[in-house]
């Protein structure tokens, strides 16, 4: 029966080309806006660690005060002082303390030039913390960050340019002039947007493929190249005083497995910060901050604006075709008052006129889906003409997509035909009959 | 004639309630979006059009890190990168800097005109600058001089002394000390204790972002003769006129041959290497443009797609009623009669839609402005989009109202 109705829409919409013509063009064109957009939001607002995201915590104390903070809310970064303090104290089942730095591979071969991959300075629970999956080797343990060893884990991409994809653990590679031992090659990773350091890339950079020591890059006095806040930037000179000044520049992140250790840890950290204003390091009550991944996320606004409202514009706009459709389809189906007359003397029952309007609504959505596609894929294709290439990338005609495209096409075209074949199914038999 | 229309025309109307209420609704959300979309367009222009007070062609832009020298062994590396981009064919002029016009990210600091202050007078952007970088951007020096080439002093980003010497932007200077001359004059500049002379005053320098986060400070900028050691620091080329093409060509090459040891990123902003100020601001712009670009394409098609939904209707209203247009005009009304009964027909949804789109545009508006970091739909838009949503009814029911104008008082006799 539905082949037979799948044929009757097909005939119907050759019938009256123009107008069959303008409904497929309007819904695919709701559609394929609404899903360019959707494709964007989609990867910007991707959950990037959703077997951790509630267990996985920024930390915040406020060492600002409540005149140079903002708002309210603490610096997204502590001070060294601070990260070190928390860091040693070791209350949560992991933590670790990070900042970007930059770090040039030089090879040994005088023809090739340097490269640059991302770089993070790291306490060693981040492997575990992140869930960082290893080819070969691992992570570095608590000794290595106590000696300030020169060690350094290597992303699987460098080590295709470097070895060949060969297990590099135990080499050595040169980076900015010194040397450093491979302990561990990580396999493919790359979580977006980059949850544990939105500050400093705004979440879409290039993948990281090299992590060193924190402790061995303090050593080396690798600045940040993320962000650095100071309330005085009159600390005096040198990087001692650096370290020792209230500028915030270490991201610190900890890992809580249930809610009742986040409460615990929430509350040593506001012990810790009584503590700081006791010595006289603060002049201010506690004021700090545990927020889980979704929250940090939320809180550092990784969607970008742009993002956020051309999506719910198209939303509208797909709104707007939607009840453009139903007018349409009005039309279409009320010109045919005579058939349905016809139909329903010769003993068609309401429900298959019914089932026949649905079925020709629904297969004009699936002509509008498949025109909608295309257009998807234009629109997908031009992304990166209007937003970051960074962002743009991250936006794929991918086989999820592709369904939801036609299946909101279809849906689409159902729910705007109901209202006009409800109105078609009222015709009343006689009075075509006269 | 038209006032008389009014009356059949409602008449009719309530026989098409559900094709009326549509047409209406359709109108009323078009509005809606469309004069909200108008007026992010123009915030977006608005923003983007914003001058940087640089002579921006044939400016050349050029970042450059050491992959392993550091400290004070930076300094004589930087001037022989100097010297070879100065000898290079098409170059005018080298400068460096860290910082400069819509880069993409850089160094703010709040600045006071008291060294005791406990709160800074205005927050600025702060370029490291050499005695070049003024004349190669091409600023406009109102007052005062520019540095000389032995008052750089190089240095890293954690020993940043106070400089003996500031460079300020008009604005800045206006803000400090307004109402008077802030040549000669003191600024501390970061917490610093020691002050800084105003020995410049530059007509306008925009700052280093065109983020909306930086909007409020992006005419405060600062000048600062030094070489920062430690910080991705950029040369700026200002090439003979034309030339710009060849040496974004060769600067690359020219650079790693000189010295190996170091990185030419191909990023954008913070991470940009050889970038002619085009792309400078084209990147620096793009959110503003794809936005724009975004809000007229959107309403570019739902205006095309509102008329095409008239057309549709309206040609199902035509054809429904040609017999008793035929009635009509048999009865003596005119072919003008018919066209007005429609365009009025129209005129009473559209203006039904357009009052409801007002409320809509408002109340899109303010969940606009509680959400997104917008100000609130001004009037003209307002105006704007009723007047276009008014004439696009009229011209897309045109067609069909033209169409029933020439049926024939002959259909009154055939059957329906």
């Amino acid at each position: 029966m539905f082949a037979y109705y799948f044929e009757l829409g097909l005939r119907s919409l050759r019938r009256s080309p123009v107008l069959t013509g303008l409904m497929i063009i309007t819904i695919a064109f709701g559609v394929a806006a609404s899903m360019t957009m959707y494709s964007v939001f989609r990867a910007v607002s991707n959950n990037p660690i959703p077997q951790k995201s509630s267990q996985l915590y920024a930390v915040q104390i406020d060492n600002f005060g409540p005149r140079n903070n903002q708002h309210g809310e603490p610096p997204d970064e502590l001070d060294y002082i601070d990260a070190m303090a928390l860091l040693k104290a070791h209350k949560a089942l992991r933590q670790a303390a990070l900042y970007p730095v930059k770090l040039s591979v030089i090879s040994d071969d005088a023809s090739q030039l340097p490269i640059r991959p991302a770089t993070y300075a790291v306490s060693n629970n981040a492997f575990a913390m992140f869930d960082i999956p290893f080819l070969y080797g691992g992570g570095w343990g608590a000794a290595e960050d106590d000696n300030r060893a020169s060690v350094v884990v290597i992303g699987r991409a460098l080590n295709d340019r470097l070895f060949h994809g060969a297990n590099s653990v135990g080499r050595e590679i040169n980076l900015s002039g010194h040397n450093y031992r491979i302990v561990g090659v990580m396999d493919s990773w790359d979580p977006k947007p980059l949850f544990f350091d939105l500050a400093s890339n705004g979440g879409f950079a290039d993948a990281i493929e090299l992590f060193i020591p924190m402790s061995r890059a303090v050593d080396l006095q690798l600045i940040t190249t993320g962000s650095t806040d100071c309330v005085d930037e009159n600390y005096g000179t040198g990087w001692d005083a650096f370290l020792r000044s209230g500028c915030s520049w270490v991201v610190y992140w900890a890992e809580l497995p249930n809610k009742a250790d986040a409460d615990a840890y929430r509350q040593y950290l506001h012990d810790y910060a009584a503590e700081q204003q006791r010595v006289g390091r603060y002049a201010w009550a506690p004021n700090v901050r545990l927020r889980d991944v979704a929250q940090w996320l939320d809180y550092e606004h990784v969607v970008p604006p742009e993002s956020k409202l051309s999506f719910y514009l198209s939303l509208g706009f797909l709104a707007i075709c939607l009840v453009n459709t139903v007018g349409l389809l009005l039309a279409k189906f009320m010109r045919r008052a005579a058939e349905i007359g016809v139909r329903r003397a010769l003993g068609a029952s309401r429900r298959t006129v019914y089932a026949q309007f649905l079925m020709e609504g629904a297969t004009i959505g699936l002509a509008g889906g498949v025109l909608g596609l295309l257009l998807t894929g234009v629109g997908v294709w031009s992304v990166g003409l209007i937003f970051d290439a960074q962002i743009a990338r991250l936006a794929t005609l991918d086989v999820s997509l592709v369904a939801l495209t036609l299946l909101v096409a279809v849906l689409a075209a159902l729910l705007a035909a109901f209202y006009p074949t409800w109105r078609a199914a009222q015709v009343a038999a006689e009075v075509q009959l006269r | 004639m038209l006032v008389l229309q009014i009356k059949p025309v409602l008449a009719a109307l309530k026989r098409h309630k559900a094709g009326t209420l549509l047409i209406g609704l359709q109108i009323a959300l078009t509005l809606a979006i469309v004069c909200n979309a108008l007026f992010i367009i123009q915030q977006r222009l608005t923003h983007l059009s914003r001058t940087t007070g640089i002579v921006e062609s044939d400016l050349l832009t050029v970042g450059s890190e050491w992959t392993s020298a550091s400290g004070a062994a930076v300094e004589p590396l930087v001037h022989a990168d100097l010297q070879t981009l100065r000898e290079l064919p098409g170059v005018q002029d080298v400068g460096v800097s860290y910082g400069y016009p819509l880069r993409g990210g850089g160094w703010n600091s709040g600045v006071t005109i008291k060294p005791d202050a406990k709160q800074p007078v205005a927050v600025t952007w702060r370029f490291f600058a050499d005695d070049h970088v003024l004349t190669v951007l091409g600023a406009k020096l109102i007052a005062g001089r520019n540095f000389r080439a032995d008052e750089i002093r190089a240095m890293d980003s954690h020993n940043l002394a106070a400089p003996a010497q500031l460079i300020i932007t008009k604005a800045l200077a206006e803000k400090v000390y307004p109402n008077q001359s802030a040549l000669g004059k003191p600024l501390y500049i970061g917490g610093a204790t020691a002050p800084s002379t105003i020995i410049g005053i530059m007509d306008h320098l925009q700052g280093g972002s065109a983020s909306s986060w930086s909007d409020a400070i992006s005419d405060y900028v600062v000048l600062e003769p030094k070489l920062l050691t430690d910080k991705s620091n950029a040369y700026l080329i200002r090439t003979r006129p034309g030339q710009l093409g060849a040496v974004a060509n060769v600067a690359r090459d020219t650079l790693f041959k000189a010295n190996r040891l170091r990185i030419i990123p191909n990023g954008e902003g913070e991470g940009g290497g050889v970038r002619s100020f085009a792309q400078v601001r084209e990147q620096a712009y793009k959110n503003d443009r794809g936005m724009a670009i975004i809000m007229s394409a959107i309403c570019a098609v739902l205006l095309i797609i509102t008329a095409a939904g008239i057309v549709g209707l309206t040609s199902f209203w035509v054809s429904q009623r040609r017999r008793q247009i035929g009635v009509r005009r048999a009865l003596g009304a005119t072919r003008h009669d018919i066209l007005g009964y429609f365009l009025t027909e129209n005129f009473l949804i559209s203006l039904a839609g357009v009052l409801t789109g007002i409320v809509l545009a408002l109340g899109l508006s303010l969940w606009l402005v509680a959400h997104f970091e917008t100000r609130r739909l001004p009037l003209p838009f307002l105006l704007i989009g009723v007047a276009l949503l008014l004439l696009l009814g009229q011209a897309a029911t045109l067609a069909p109202a033209l169409r029933a104008s020439r049926v024939s008082p002959v259909e009154a006799t055939r059957a329906a």
